[in-house]
């Protein structure tokens, strides 16, 4: 494919793509180790009354506040998990259940009772996204990204989410030490003054805003299998959390090509004329992913002593 | 009478000998949910000592230690180690968790488990120099584990667990010692092994409490003991406080009656 085809149509959407998994994948390790991880699931769910929510307030369909009411209904999720939880006396998972699908489907409710219709907002663009669309009409070839002026059409999308990648990339470098202590050994963690409650908050604020700004783009199918499938294959390759981390990102960026391309070219191999959803595609490349490392993988039995 | 009121009517705030203390706990009340776990306790660690806290199950032994930590938040009472309060002090505290409350699937070698004991110096970007793995390796060779420190953690045995727990302690290089029945599960031969390492850690001026279950052992491993069953029962010396009548008092029946006075006689 020539360069003045691939840049303006595909570049975009697979570096939309390859940034949204990764940002989702790097806090996955974590909530995965935490048997936290369907709180990914959760809070792409939630995002949806967020996002309606921030359009009836502003009437507007307009990036900020929609990520700043997501935001918020992931905190308020978080806490009515812990609340549920706790006064109900339930486990994380049934907690989690409840809160998301209410939430959701409160969404979903707010959706159709507001004048949504008329702009782009609606359940279909939610679960998918809309990765295929956002192009870079601007650019005419390789030479584009040199160019100021084609630079400056390029999708905000793609500036959410590189901005929202560089952040979830800091957060992890910096707050390393204090995750992975407090993930392994949460007591010892807090007999060396640290306030494990809050890092584990931070985790889930960042995954959220990582949720959020993949959501705008792709939606919350890949979401939820990104903050799971490539960390859960990368545990099953190696037996240290610093080298998992590194094969959850490989894993996570080779979804989002391999994703992207199959679903561009896939159906045209086989002799049909539309492509597929390249969200739904990449979610699926990334459970076939995690399938193979279940049965191939180095690490996958676990070698632990008897339990007592 | 409220919980609270009471608990705080049994908090006595000063005694002389607080100042000193390794670890001194007052008027400690800590409940889950509406039972209170430990009430009104009140415990005195004498400097240099190895102490047992000793009890039937569910006496809040556990939940007494790790309400001094401030890992559980208490309804009411506080702690001050060395005369100050916990937060202050946290450079000279070691903590050994239950192995049990630890996933060890969790993806990490034996050493990076050493090194979590270097944390408070580490901090969150210094790099990691050979110095501190030296400090490491010196701590794992103290256990006997310095031929495990690559293994993945989920390769060990349960008393091989136990001893990198107790070598990320060691590399704290506190001067308090407090362990998690560090004895729960583990072999003979490990069981040794950490004995005589907190031995040494006294012999170096070190103290060391542990929650400890097994009663055949008391006499032979620790010189004081700190009884409870909810309520402190009895704190002091094994002489003065492993008697008949205490432990009857604290295990309420749950002993027979020649298990007691054989456990008291050997504390003679």
């Amino acid at each position: 494919m020539s360069g003045a085809e691939f840049v303006p149509l595909s570049l975009t959407p697979m570096l939309i793509g390859i940034f949204a998994a990764v940002a989702c994948a790097l806090p996955g390790n974590f909530l995965v180790l935490r048997k936290q991880a369907l709180i990914g699931d959760a809070i792409s769910h939630v995002v949806l009354p967020g996002i309606v929510v921030a359009f009836l307030v502003t009437g507007a369909v307009s990036a900020w506040p929609m990520m700043i009411g997501a935001a918020l209904a992931s905190v308020v999720a978080v806490v009515l998990i812990e609340a549920v939880r706790r006064l109900g006396r339930i486990e994380p998972g049934a907690a989690m259940g409840l809160t998301f699908t209410a939430m959701f489907a409160a969404g979903v409710l707010l959706l159709e009772q507001s004048d949504t219709s008329a702009v782009h907002l609606d359940v279909e663009h939610a679960l998918y996204g809309n990765l295929e669309s956002l192009i870079w009409l601007d650019a005419v070839g390789w030479e584009s990204l040199l160019d100021p002026i084609a630079l400056a059409g390029l999708p905000v999308e793609l500036i959410r989410i590189a901005v929202t990648l560089m952040a979830v990339c800091a957060f992890t470098w910096l707050f390393w030490r204090p995750l992975k202590l407090s993930t392994f050994d949460e007591g010892f963690a807090q007999t060396l003054g640290m306030r494990t409650g809050w890092i584990g908050l931070a985790l889930v604020i960042v995954a959220a805003i990582a949720a959020v700004a993949a959501f705008d783009a792709v939606g919350s199918i890949i979401v939820i299998a990104m903050f799971i499938c490539p960390p859960a294959a990368a545990r099953l390759m190696t037996n240290q959390l610093e080298v998992q981390i590194v094969w959850s990102v490989v894993f996570a960026f080779l979804s989002a090509v391999l994703g992207y391309v199959l679903a561009g070219y896939g159906p045209l191999w086989l002799g049909h004329d539309n492509a597929v959803s390249a969200a739904g595609m990449i979610a699926t490349v990334s459970g076939m992913i995690l399938a193979l490392a279940a049965l191939f993988a180095p690490c996958r039995k676990r070698a632990g002593a008897p339990a007592h | 009478m409220t919980l609270e009121l009471a608990a705080n009517q049994g908090a006595v705030p000063t005694m002389p000998n607080m100042e000193e203390s390794p670890l001194a706990i007052r008027g400690m009340t800590v409940s889950y949910g509406q039972k209170p776990v430990v009430f009104s306790v009140d415990m005195t660690i004498k400097d240099g000592s190895m102490t047992a806290i000793i009890g039937p199950n569910g006496a809040g032994k556990s939940t007494l230690l790790k309400a001094a930590l401030g890992i559980v938040k208490p309804l009411a009472g506080h702690a001050t180690v060395y005369g100050k309060p916990m937060a202050a002090q946290r450079a000279r505290i070691a903590y050994v968790p239950q192995r049990a409350s630890v996933d060890w699937d969790f993806p990490t070698r034996v050493i990076d488990v050493v090194l979590m004991g270097l944390y408070r110096e580490l901090g969150l970007l210094r790099r990691v120099l050979q110095s501190h793995r030296d400090t490491a390796m010196a701590c794992l060779e103290r256990v006997g584990m310095a031929d495990f420190a690559d293994r993945q953690i989920g390769q060990l045995s349960g008393g091989q667990q136990q001893r990198v727990f107790l070598a990320r302690a060691l590399a704290q290089g506190a001067d308090l010692y407090l362990l998690d029945e560090p004895f729960s599960g583990v072999d003979a031969a490990t069981e040794k092994a950490i004995i005589a390492v907190l031995k040494g850690l006294r012999e170096e001026g070190k103290t060391v409490v542990a929650v400890h279950h097994d009663l055949a052992t008391v006499t032979e491993y620790f010189d004081r003991v700190f009884m409870i069953n909810t309520r402190k029962i009895a704190e002091g010396s094994v002489g003065e406080a492993f008697t008949p009548e205490n432990l009857d008092i604290a295990y309420g029946g749950r002993l027979a009656t020649g298990q007691i006075d054989q456990l008291a006689l050997a504390a003679r």
